[in-house]
């Protein structure tokens, strides 16, 4: 039998991805036994045209992590979407966005001018932007073409599975490389992860949930055993798909979200704000209000993993008419 | 911005035992209330998820009014509290997404105060004139 022909590519990310398949340990022995990896640009050396002169569907399985922000990104997805036969959304930033997504919050004026004008660091003359063509007396140079809105990979190529998480656990790995392994894929379009939300799984005592004070993690003792809520710490759970193994919780840290929403929710962000309003306890307007606004970011916070996969997708644009 | 011709479409979600009772006594009164706003009825505002509000701006809503009975007034006790709580945080969030705060509002409405609900549309609807379309669609690579 021939071997399955596996890619690993990264977009927007930070590669983290990478490393947490090499966390399987001593099973990338079993993946290297049925598979061979024939475009993987951090464990090997291939280069672009590699991919472009393959054949259609030459790849069985493509895991693509990262969120699509520059025509690079697009064109290489593209790129590996036709010469593969399953496409997999791999970590968060490909499934819905992931913290390459939090860039939605501005656009790229405003991003070009933090980076290359107003931040500390910036050296050299300042206000030099990128731009994609440039001519020098050796011919004309490229780069990418920056985009002002991060996608997410669904939202320029038809995507077979999802596997979320920044990383994904080993455990949502493995399961994912054991049913590419085995052939045993499930319906297409399927999130290889929980179906319930992380609460389900997450071990700490829960009682009634009522806060009349919003902290953060650093500002209390953190009861190991109770639930974070109920501590009034901003924990993700309620409106996160699990799978994780609540391995943030379990380190006495809340979820931070990263698995994305549930198949139920269509957007997490919208469903922690009823999650979260609704345990305040209190019947008084401004002390409501109070409370509400101890919580510094709450959109930030809400779509961390999920604005460019979320129903808005991003902050709203002020001069388009 | 303030275009002359444009007429902002207002999603309204009234609950069953006051707000809604309200706008249809604004109705059988003969009051006049501009037709700019589309009324959902629904059981409680506590039943009001902040994915309804959302989405009616994604489709296409300049304004969304959620319209309960009075605090102290719920058929079901404190389903308006709940909306109470929702609001504060769910315009914190819409703010952050460019949205502004008078796009979104929370209303109290009695089953007798017709002429309330119409002042509420009003205004609502003059405010969102001025304030012009909300325009989600855009940005060069939405696609």
């Amino acid at each position: 039998m021939s071997k399955l022909k596996l890619a690993v590519y990264w977009t927007a990310a930070c590669g983290g991805c990478d490393v947490a398949i090499l966390d399987i340990n001593e099973r990338i022995l079993q993946v290297d036994e049925a598979a061979e990896i024939v475009f993987w640009p951090l464990a090997a050396d291939p280069k672009y045209d590699d991919v472009k002169n393959m054949p259609d569907d030459a790849i069985d399985v493509c895991l693509l992590h990262g969120a699509i922000r520059n025509s690079e990104n697009e064109e290489m997805a593209r790129v590996l979407r036709q010469k593969s036969k399953v496409m997999i959304a791999f970590g968060s930033c490909s499934a819905f966005g992931g913290i390459p997504g939090l860039a939605n919050f501005f656009d790229k004026k405003e991003i070009f001018e933090r980076v290359y004008r107003e931040s500390e660091s910036t050296a050299g003359k300042a206000g030099v932007y990128p731009s994609p063509a440039v001519i020098v007396p050796e011919g004309e140079l490229t780069i990418p073409e920056f985009y002002d809105t991060v996608l997410t990979l669904d939202q320029v190529v038809e995507v077979d599975y999802y596997v979320p998480g920044c990383p994904p656990a080993v455990d949502t790995i493995w399961t994912a490389l054991e049913a590419i392994i085995t052939g045993e894929l499930p319906l297409r379009g399927t999130v290889i992860a929980g179906v319930k939300t992380l609460c389900d799984e997450c071990s700490r005592k829960k009682e009634e949930k009522k806060i009349t004070e919003i902290k953060r993690p650093m500002e209390v003792e953190i009861d190991p055993e109770r639930c974070l809520l109920e501590q009034g710490i901003v924990c993700c759970g309620p409106a996160t798909r699990g799978g994780c193994g609540a391995r943030c919780t379990s380190a006495n840290m809340p979820c931070r979200g990263c698995y994305g929403p549930t198949d139920h929710s269509i957007d997490q962000g919208a469903k922690l704000v009823s999650a979260i309003a609704s345990i305040i306890d209190s019947k008084d307007p401004e002390e409501i209000k109070k409370i509400t606004h101890l919580l510094s970011d709450p959109a930030g916070t809400f779509y961390r993993f999920s604005l460019p996969g979320s129903m808005l997708r991003r902050k709203r644009k002020e001069d388009v008419s | 911005m303030a275009d002359k011709k444009f007429e902002p479409l207002i999603v309204g979600i009234l609950c069953n035992w006051c707000s809604y009772a309200g706008a249809d006594l604004a109705g059988t009164s003969r009051f006049k209330y501009p037709e700019n706003i589309k009324i959902i009825r629904v059981m409680c505002s506590g039943r009001v998820d902040p994915l309804f509000v959302i989405k009616a701006f994604k489709e296409g809503a300049d304004g969304v009014l959620v319209s309960g009975c009075h605090p102290g007034d719920c058929h079901y006790i404190d389903g308006n509290i709940k909306a109470m709580r929702r609001e504060t945080l769910l315009s914190k969030l819409l703010e952050d997404l460019g949205i502004e705060k008078e796009r979104f509002k929370l209303t109290w409405v009695s089953a007798s105060e017709g002429e309330k609900f119409v002042e509420i549309v009003e205004e609502m609807t003059n405010t969102l004139r001025e304030l012009g379309p909300l325009n989600l669609e855009g940005g060069e690579k939405i696609v």
